[in-house]
Protein backbone atom coordinates (compact mmCIF):
# COMPACT_ATOMS: atom_id res chain seq x y z
CA UNK A 1 0.00 0.00 0.00
CA UNK A 2 1.70 3.14 -1.06
CA UNK A 3 -0.24 6.36 -1.20
CA UNK A 4 -3.33 4.51 -2.20
CA UNK A 5 -6.18 4.49 0.16
CA UNK A 6 -7.25 0.92 -0.04
CA UNK A 7 -10.92 0.31 -0.36
CA UNK A 8 -11.41 -3.37 -0.79
CA UNK A 9 -13.76 -3.11 -3.65
CA UNK A 10 -14.67 -6.74 -3.83
CA UNK A 11 -14.09 -8.23 -0.41
CA UNK A 12 -17.17 -7.29 1.47
CA UNK A 13 -16.54 -4.25 3.60
CA UNK A 14 -19.14 -2.76 5.85
CA UNK A 15 -21.46 -0.50 3.95
CA UNK A 16 -20.96 2.95 5.35
CA UNK A 17 -24.12 4.72 6.28
CA UNK A 18 -25.42 7.39 4.03
CA UNK A 19 -26.36 10.70 5.52
CA UNK A 20 -25.61 14.34 5.90
CA UNK A 21 -23.42 13.47 8.86
CA UNK A 22 -20.71 12.15 6.57
CA UNK A 23 -18.37 15.01 5.80
CA UNK A 24 -18.31 16.10 2.19
CA UNK A 25 -14.65 16.95 2.46
CA UNK A 26 -12.37 14.92 4.58
CA UNK A 27 -8.78 15.72 5.31
CA UNK A 28 -6.41 13.95 2.97
CA UNK A 29 -4.09 11.28 4.26
CA UNK A 30 -0.68 12.52 5.43
CA UNK A 31 1.22 10.78 2.64
CA UNK A 32 -0.76 12.56 -0.05
CA UNK A 33 -0.18 15.82 1.78
CA UNK A 34 3.54 15.32 1.63
CA UNK A 35 3.58 14.58 -2.05
CA UNK A 36 1.27 17.50 -2.81
CA UNK A 37 3.00 20.17 -0.80
CA UNK A 38 0.98 23.11 -2.07
CA UNK A 39 -2.45 22.12 -0.87
CA UNK A 40 -4.12 19.08 0.61
CA UNK A 41 -6.43 17.46 -1.93
CA UNK A 42 -10.09 16.93 -1.20
CA UNK A 43 -11.28 13.34 -0.88
CA UNK A 44 -14.43 13.26 -2.97
CA UNK A 45 -17.33 11.32 -1.40
CA UNK A 46 -18.10 8.14 -3.34
CA UNK A 47 -20.76 5.49 -3.78
CA UNK A 48 -19.44 2.08 -4.80
CA UNK A 49 -21.57 -0.89 -5.73
CA UNK A 50 -21.25 -4.21 -7.47
CA UNK A 51 -23.60 -5.98 -9.81
CA UNK A 52 -23.35 -9.06 -12.02
CA UNK A 53 -21.18 -7.36 -14.61
CA UNK A 54 -18.81 -5.34 -12.56
CA UNK A 55 -18.23 -2.53 -10.13
CA UNK A 56 -19.52 1.01 -10.41
CA UNK A 57 -17.98 3.99 -8.65
CA UNK A 58 -19.69 7.36 -8.44
CA UNK A 59 -17.78 10.37 -7.13
CA UNK A 60 -18.90 13.94 -6.39
CA UNK A 61 -16.42 16.31 -7.99
CA UNK A 62 -18.13 19.67 -8.45
CA UNK A 63 -16.15 22.17 -10.48
CA UNK A 64 -14.38 19.52 -12.54
CA UNK A 65 -14.98 19.34 -16.27
CA UNK A 66 -13.83 16.61 -18.65
CA UNK A 67 -10.57 18.36 -19.54
CA UNK A 68 -9.61 18.77 -15.88
CA UNK A 69 -10.32 15.17 -14.95
CA UNK A 70 -7.48 12.69 -14.68
CA UNK A 71 -8.57 9.09 -14.30
CA UNK A 72 -5.82 6.50 -14.50
CA UNK A 73 -4.65 3.05 -13.54
CA UNK A 74 -1.32 2.86 -11.75
CA UNK A 75 -0.34 -0.74 -11.11
CA UNK A 76 -3.37 -2.18 -9.34
CA UNK A 77 -4.71 1.18 -8.26
CA UNK A 78 -7.42 3.26 -9.80
CA UNK A 79 -6.58 6.93 -9.27
CA UNK A 80 -9.23 9.61 -9.54
CA UNK A 81 -7.98 13.17 -9.79
CA UNK A 82 -9.57 16.39 -10.87
CA UNK A 83 -8.98 20.08 -10.69
CA UNK A 84 -11.67 22.45 -9.47
CA UNK A 85 -12.31 25.57 -11.47
CA UNK A 86 -15.00 28.19 -11.23
CA UNK A 87 -15.44 31.74 -12.34
CA UNK A 88 -13.98 34.09 -9.77
CA UNK A 89 -13.62 37.86 -10.26
CA UNK A 90 -10.02 39.12 -10.40
CA UNK A 91 -10.11 41.24 -7.27
CA UNK A 92 -12.19 38.86 -5.16
CA UNK A 93 -11.49 38.22 -1.53
CA UNK A 94 -12.82 35.19 0.31
CA UNK A 95 -15.53 35.83 2.88
CA UNK A 96 -16.24 32.21 3.67
CA UNK A 97 -14.98 28.88 2.36
CA UNK A 98 -15.99 25.28 2.93
CA UNK A 99 -13.90 24.26 -0.09
CA UNK A 100 -10.27 25.22 0.42
CA UNK A 101 -8.46 23.16 -2.14
CA UNK A 102 -8.57 23.07 -5.91
CA UNK A 103 -7.66 19.42 -6.23
CA UNK A 104 -9.62 16.24 -5.74
CA UNK A 105 -7.80 12.97 -5.29
CA UNK A 106 -8.71 9.51 -4.17
CA UNK A 107 -7.40 6.09 -5.10
CA UNK A 108 -8.67 2.56 -4.84
CA UNK A 109 -6.94 -0.80 -5.01
CA UNK A 110 -8.48 -3.00 -7.67
CA UNK A 111 -8.57 -6.75 -7.64
CA UNK A 112 -7.45 -9.21 -10.29
CA UNK A 113 -10.79 -10.30 -11.67
CA UNK A 114 -11.57 -6.79 -12.87
CA UNK A 115 -10.99 -5.91 -16.49
CA UNK A 116 -9.00 -2.71 -16.11
CA UNK A 117 -8.56 -2.35 -19.86
CA UNK A 118 -12.31 -1.92 -20.34
CA UNK A 119 -13.09 0.79 -17.83
CA UNK A 120 -15.74 3.26 -18.94
CA UNK A 121 -16.20 6.67 -17.40
CA UNK A 122 -18.56 9.59 -17.76
CA UNK A 123 -18.78 13.00 -16.12
CA UNK A 124 -21.94 15.05 -15.83
CA UNK A 125 -22.66 18.10 -13.67
CA UNK A 126 -19.67 17.32 -11.48
CA UNK A 127 -20.54 13.66 -10.92
CA UNK A 128 -18.05 11.09 -12.15
CA UNK A 129 -19.30 7.59 -12.91
CA UNK A 130 -16.77 4.82 -13.52
CA UNK A 131 -17.75 1.31 -14.57
CA UNK A 132 -15.15 -1.43 -14.13
CA UNK A 133 -16.30 -4.68 -15.76
CA UNK A 134 -15.44 -8.12 -14.43
CA UNK A 135 -13.65 -10.51 -16.74
CA UNK A 136 -16.32 -12.31 -18.70
CA UNK A 137 -15.15 -15.79 -17.71
CA UNK A 138 -15.34 -14.81 -14.03
CA UNK A 139 -18.88 -13.49 -13.98
CA UNK A 140 -21.19 -15.54 -11.80
CA UNK A 141 -23.11 -18.14 -13.75
CA UNK A 142 -26.35 -19.58 -12.69
CA UNK A 143 -26.22 -23.34 -12.85
CA UNK A 144 -29.41 -24.93 -13.94
CA UNK A 145 -30.47 -28.01 -12.10
CA UNK A 146 -32.26 -30.43 -14.34
CA UNK A 147 -34.80 -32.74 -12.92
CA UNK A 148 -33.93 -36.39 -13.33
CA UNK B 1 0.79 16.10 -11.95
CA UNK B 2 -1.24 19.27 -11.67
CA UNK B 3 0.55 22.56 -11.27
CA UNK B 4 -1.31 25.15 -9.26
CA UNK B 5 -1.38 28.35 -11.29
CA UNK B 6 -1.41 31.50 -9.20
CA UNK B 7 -4.77 32.58 -10.55
CA UNK B 8 -6.53 29.44 -9.33
CA UNK B 9 -9.79 30.37 -7.72
CA UNK B 10 -8.98 28.42 -4.61
CA UNK B 11 -5.80 30.30 -3.79
CA UNK B 12 -7.80 33.15 -2.34
CA UNK B 13 -9.78 30.67 -0.25
CA UNK B 14 -6.59 28.96 0.74
CA UNK B 15 -5.43 32.16 2.41
CA UNK B 16 -8.66 32.36 4.35
CA UNK B 17 -8.23 28.78 5.47
CA UNK B 18 -4.76 29.46 6.80
CA UNK B 19 -6.08 32.44 8.69
CA UNK B 20 -8.98 30.41 10.13
CA UNK B 21 -6.57 27.70 11.21
CA UNK B 22 -4.30 30.17 12.94
CA UNK B 23 -7.25 31.71 14.76
CA UNK B 24 -8.48 28.26 15.77
CA UNK B 25 -5.05 27.36 17.10
CA UNK B 26 -4.83 30.56 19.10
CA UNK B 27 -8.26 30.61 20.65
CA UNK B 28 -9.59 27.10 20.25
CA UNK B 29 -13.01 26.63 18.75
CA UNK B 30 -14.72 29.15 21.05
CA UNK B 31 -13.05 32.06 19.30
CA UNK B 32 -15.96 33.35 17.27
CA UNK B 33 -19.65 32.80 17.93
CA UNK B 34 -21.44 30.60 15.42
CA UNK B 35 -23.80 32.15 12.93
CA UNK B 36 -27.30 31.29 14.12
CA UNK B 37 -28.11 29.83 10.69
CA UNK B 38 -24.76 28.16 10.13
CA UNK B 39 -24.62 24.41 9.53
CA UNK B 40 -21.98 21.89 10.55
CA UNK B 41 -18.91 21.60 8.38
CA UNK B 42 -19.40 18.92 5.76
CA UNK B 43 -23.09 19.65 5.19
CA UNK B 44 -24.36 19.45 1.63
CA UNK B 45 -23.80 21.55 -0.37
CA UNK B 46 -20.43 23.07 0.52
CA UNK B 47 -20.42 26.84 0.16
CA UNK B 48 -17.80 29.45 -0.73
CA UNK B 49 -18.44 33.19 -0.72
CA UNK B 50 -16.27 35.77 -2.43
CA UNK B 51 -16.50 39.54 -2.36
CA UNK B 52 -15.35 42.38 -4.58
CA UNK B 53 -16.22 46.08 -4.28
CA UNK B 54 -18.90 45.62 -6.97
CA UNK B 55 -20.34 42.19 -6.32
CA UNK B 56 -20.66 39.20 -4.10
CA UNK B 57 -20.64 35.63 -5.36
CA UNK B 58 -21.92 32.57 -3.57
CA UNK B 59 -20.76 29.19 -4.87
CA UNK B 60 -22.71 26.10 -3.87
CA UNK B 61 -20.97 22.82 -4.63
CA UNK B 62 -24.02 20.78 -5.59
CA UNK B 63 -23.10 18.17 -8.20
CA UNK B 64 -25.67 16.04 -9.96
CA UNK B 65 -28.77 18.11 -9.39
CA UNK B 66 -31.35 19.37 -11.84
CA UNK B 67 -31.00 23.17 -11.69
CA UNK B 68 -34.74 23.49 -12.42
CA UNK B 69 -35.53 21.99 -9.03
CA UNK B 70 -33.45 24.59 -7.21
CA UNK B 71 -35.24 27.26 -5.25
CA UNK B 72 -33.12 30.38 -4.81
CA UNK B 73 -34.54 33.39 -3.02
CA UNK B 74 -33.30 36.62 -1.49
CA UNK B 75 -34.99 38.42 1.34
CA UNK B 76 -33.16 41.54 2.41
CA UNK B 77 -29.63 40.21 2.83
CA UNK B 78 -30.60 36.58 3.43
CA UNK B 79 -29.99 34.22 0.57
CA UNK B 80 -31.84 30.92 0.75
CA UNK B 81 -31.04 28.03 -1.55
CA UNK B 82 -33.01 24.83 -1.29
CA UNK B 83 -33.34 21.80 -3.47
CA UNK B 84 -33.22 18.08 -3.65
CA UNK B 85 -30.69 15.57 -4.82
CA UNK B 86 -31.95 12.11 -5.46
CA UNK B 87 -29.23 9.52 -5.67
CA UNK B 88 -30.68 6.49 -7.39
CA UNK B 89 -30.06 3.26 -5.52
CA UNK B 90 -29.56 0.17 -7.67
CA UNK B 91 -31.89 -2.53 -6.43
CA UNK B 92 -29.90 -5.44 -7.79
CA UNK B 93 -26.53 -4.28 -6.56
CA UNK B 94 -24.48 -4.77 -3.42
CA UNK B 95 -23.22 -1.51 -1.97
CA UNK B 96 -19.80 -1.11 -0.37
CA UNK B 97 -19.89 2.63 0.15
CA UNK B 98 -22.67 5.21 0.20
CA UNK B 99 -21.00 8.46 1.10
CA UNK B 100 -22.77 10.77 -1.32
CA UNK B 101 -25.54 12.94 0.02
CA UNK B 102 -29.09 12.07 -0.98
CA UNK B 103 -32.20 13.99 -0.06
CA UNK B 104 -33.40 17.53 0.46
CA UNK B 105 -31.08 20.35 1.38
CA UNK B 106 -31.44 23.98 2.37
CA UNK B 107 -28.87 26.59 3.15
CA UNK B 108 -29.46 30.12 4.37
CA UNK B 109 -26.56 32.49 3.94
CA UNK B 110 -26.44 35.84 5.63
CA UNK B 111 -24.81 38.34 3.27
CA UNK B 112 -23.44 41.78 4.04
CA UNK B 113 -26.10 44.49 4.42
CA UNK B 114 -25.09 46.38 1.27
CA UNK B 115 -26.15 43.76 -1.29
CA UNK B 116 -28.92 44.66 -3.71
CA UNK B 117 -31.62 41.95 -3.52
CA UNK B 118 -33.05 43.19 -6.84
CA UNK B 119 -29.93 42.36 -8.77
CA UNK B 120 -29.26 38.67 -8.44
CA UNK B 121 -28.34 36.16 -11.11
CA UNK B 122 -27.63 32.46 -10.91
CA UNK B 123 -26.08 29.80 -13.10
CA UNK B 124 -25.13 26.13 -12.88
CA UNK B 125 -21.80 24.97 -14.32
CA UNK B 126 -20.04 21.62 -13.74
CA UNK B 127 -22.05 20.98 -10.60
CA UNK B 128 -21.52 24.40 -9.01
CA UNK B 129 -24.38 26.85 -8.49
CA UNK B 130 -23.06 30.38 -8.69
CA UNK B 131 -25.29 33.13 -7.33
CA UNK B 132 -24.01 36.62 -8.10
CA UNK B 133 -25.39 39.63 -6.24
CA UNK B 134 -24.54 43.25 -7.00
CA UNK B 135 -23.58 45.55 -4.14
CA UNK B 136 -25.10 49.00 -3.82
CA UNK B 137 -23.14 51.92 -5.27
CA UNK B 138 -22.82 53.54 -1.87
CA UNK B 139 -20.80 50.58 -0.61
CA UNK B 140 -18.11 50.98 -3.22
CA UNK B 141 -14.98 52.96 -2.67
CA UNK B 142 -15.29 56.36 -4.32
CA UNK B 143 -12.58 58.44 -5.82
CA UNK B 144 -12.90 61.98 -4.55
CA UNK B 145 -11.71 64.58 -6.92
CA UNK B 146 -9.95 67.69 -5.68
CA UNK B 147 -11.50 70.83 -7.09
Amino acid sequence: MNEAEVAHMVTNTEVSRRGSGAPAQQPADPVAQRTQSVEAPIRPPVDIWEDRDGIVLCADMPGVSKDRLNLRIDGHNLIVEGQVKFELPEDAEALYADVRSSLYRRSFALSGELETGKIEASLKDGVLTVRIPKRAELRPRKIEVRSA
Amino acid sequence: MFGIPSNMPSSVFDELWRLQQEVDELFGTWSSPLGIRSVPRGSFPAVNVSLTPERLDVYLFAPGIDPKTLDISMQQNLLTVSGKREVRVEEEADYYRQERFSGEFRRVISLPEDVDPERVEAKYVDGIVQVGVRRRESARPRQIEIQ
